[in-house]
């Protein structure tokens, strides 16, 4: 039995590990390597730079660009989204059963079902200037004043395909806070009623304060979705990450650095100053989450 | 995890409130939202129907008569057929081979204790925390020597790879709430250890498999990033692929109702297998957020 065991145990293992080393660790690996070479996919031609590519980094107007736009996203994103989310999961969460609430459920999510591709395709249908849904709809009930060219216009291309983000991912997170909600005992709603707290009030002092877990779990979900980017950014607007830079990302300057243009070492530190962005992001959402939590306790 | 949120949706005990009139902004404000979820998908399905002109000059109106061959030319004529076919080899092939694998080592590191163990679960977990981005550039290269650059293997066996480390840590959890004593009782039965793994531990499994299978067929079905990066032959394009590239050409082409059929073609299995089963969807796609 003891060497039938190590027999199962290998089998099991060995299979997933190597493709795991092969194909996720080396590469992870490797990349911290190429960061500080400076090489152009010619085997044995990568030259040691230091720390050169993140130098040049700080004076790459496009790269900047991207910084800010995903650092914007990151500010946006997960407080809409968020904000959204909370309201309508609360009011689905109504004092008498809510009419339409189990419908409500499976139209909002919907979305969250799609891939960015066809999200993104629809999208950029949606807000074409001059046959879209959006500009149409405006004339058609006398608003021409308002329709605009959402992604040629470099003040509303980035704020357009932020709307996207938010508008593919509340659902989800709906019925995220839902099942936070669902989750609070049902005295503690009856005694705020009982208090006379209103909805506004309710909401304020029982259901945010318990379900602070979960929006801190959204908040870093939402977090690495805003440091992304690419598919939207990539299939949607003008360029892409136009007009003027003004929806590039992080993502696609990679993207393109390393598959248009072949600076692979160049690009693989971009991939770095990502990772460490993601990192500090998600230690500090999380740390002070539990700081609040404490603070709460 | 997933029964916490497969719960049915109206709270049937609710509280009997003391105002007596019903405030219509709350069902206002989630009507809207409705509307402004499903609107534009149904206004994609409605142009997908339309002719050209229709579609570019009337954009409200419904189709005077339903063009479905506008459908039958995006299948053959812009090659959403073959791409979706594509789709369904790379996406299969990755899903089995990563249920398999992921269920493997899942279950060999929450039941059987060695030296090393930890380490090896952490090997995988770690992988979740790093971003794509990252290993893109080198991932390339090392598909590009493997010679499995633009072939189905070669994306099967990736999308295996990043789609194993979420499995694991999912189902980890999952077979070390299993009760211990089943499964000694089925080797004092005679059972070897790779029976009691699919004779016994892998039923007891069953709604975390459905769970995260889900989970990744969905996750593996919208992959974008490494199809672009590691596939570039575009008659092995997958679905998303083909669609992107459609939308860039069809500003050459301007066959406008065929890329909304392109669209609805690609759009409506997501949306009867989502009708079907939405709330066991629902809970995979959120079991991974609540753990």
């Amino acid at each position: 039995m003891r060497h039938g065991r190590w027999r199962f145990l290998l089998a099991a293992l060995v299979p997933a590990l190597v493709l795991h080393v092969v194909f996720v660790l080396s590469p992870y690996a490797q990349a911290f390597y190429l960061a500080f070479t400076d090489w152009t996919g010619v085997a044995g031609e990568a030259h040691f730079v230091g720390l050169d590519n993140f130098a040049r980094l700080g004076g790459d107007g496009l790269f900047l660009d991207a910084v800010r736009n995903n650092a914007v996203m990151l500010l946006v994103v997960p407080a809409v989204t968020i904000g959204l989310a909370l309201l309508l999961a609360s009011l689905l969460h109504g004092r008498r059963p809510v009419r339409g609430a189990a419908a409500y459920q499976i139209v909002w999510f919907f979305p969250q079902m799609l891939s960015l591709v066809i999200i993104a395709v629809l999208w950029g249908f949606v807000l074409n200037p001059n046959t879209g849904l959006l500009n149409a709809g405006l004339r058609g009930v006398g608003l021409d004043a308002l329709a605009r060219s959402w992604l040629a216009e470099p003040s509303l291309a980035l704020p357009s395909v932020m709307a996207v983000v938010v508008w593919s991912s509340v659902g989800f997170y709906v019925v995220l806070f839902r099942a936070a909600i669902d989750a609070i005992p049902r005295e503690l709603f009856e005694a705020a009623v009982l208090d006379g707290a209103g909805r506004w009030a309710t909401f304020r002092g029982v259901t945010l304060p318990l379900v602070r877990e979960s929006v801190q779990v959204a908040f870093v979900y939402l977090g690495i979705v805003a440091l992304d980017g690419f598919v939207l950014v990539q299939i949607m607007t003008v360029g892409p990450g136009g007009p003027d830079g003004a929806t590039e990302v992080v993502g696609l300057t990679l993207y393109r650095t390393a598959f248009t243009y072949g600076k692979f070492g160049y690009a693989t530190a971009m991939g770095v100053a990502l990772f460490f962005a993601a990192l500090t992001f998600a230690v500090l959402a999380l740390r002070r989450g539990r700081d609040e939590i404490v603070e709460m306790a | 995890m997933t029964t916490l949120l497969d719960r049915p949706a109206t709270p049937t005990a609710e509280v009997a409130a003391p105002r007596p009139r019903r405030n219509p902004l709350p069902q206002l404000a989630m009507f809207a939202w409705a509307v402004v979820t499903a609107l534009p998908l149904i206004w994609a399905v409605l142009s997908s129907l339309k002719t050209d002109d229709e579609i570019l000059n009337r954009p409200w109106a419904p189709p005077d008569t339903p063009h479905f061959e506008n459908w039958a030319r995006a299948w053959t004529a812009a090659s959403i057929g073959r791409y979706f076919w594509n789709s369904l080899i790379v996406v299969g092939g990755a899903l089995v081979l990563t249920m398999l694998l992921g269920s493997l080592v899942a279950y060999a590191l929450a039941r059987y204790p060695f030296r090393g163990n930890r380490l090896v679960y952490y090997t995988f977990v770690a992988a979740m925390f790093f971003p794509v981005f990252l290993a893109l550039v080198p991932l390339f290269f090392v598909v590009q020597r493997l010679g499995l650059l633009g072939t189905y293997p070669g994306l099967i066996l990736v999308y295996t790879a990043y789609a194993v480390p979420f499995t694991v840590f999912f189902l980890h959890a999952f077979f070390r709430t299993l009760p211990a004593e089943v499964a000694e009782a089925a080797v004092l039965d005679g059972c070897s250890h790779g029976a009691v793994f699919t004779r016994v531990m892998l039923p007891l499994a069953r709604p975390g498999l459905v769970a995260v299978g889900i989970f990744n067929f969905l996750g593996l079905w919208n992959q974008y990033l490494l199809p672009l990066v590691l596939n570039p032959d575009p008659d092995r394009y997958v679905l998303a692929q083909g669609l992107a590239a459609l939308s860039v050409s069809q500003g050459y082409r301007s066959d406008w109702s065929g890329l909304f059929a392109g669209m609805t073609i690609a759009m409506l299995p997501v949306l009867v297998a989502y009708v079907a089963f939405q709330r066991h969807i629902r809970a995979g796609m959120t079991a991974g957020a609540v753990r």
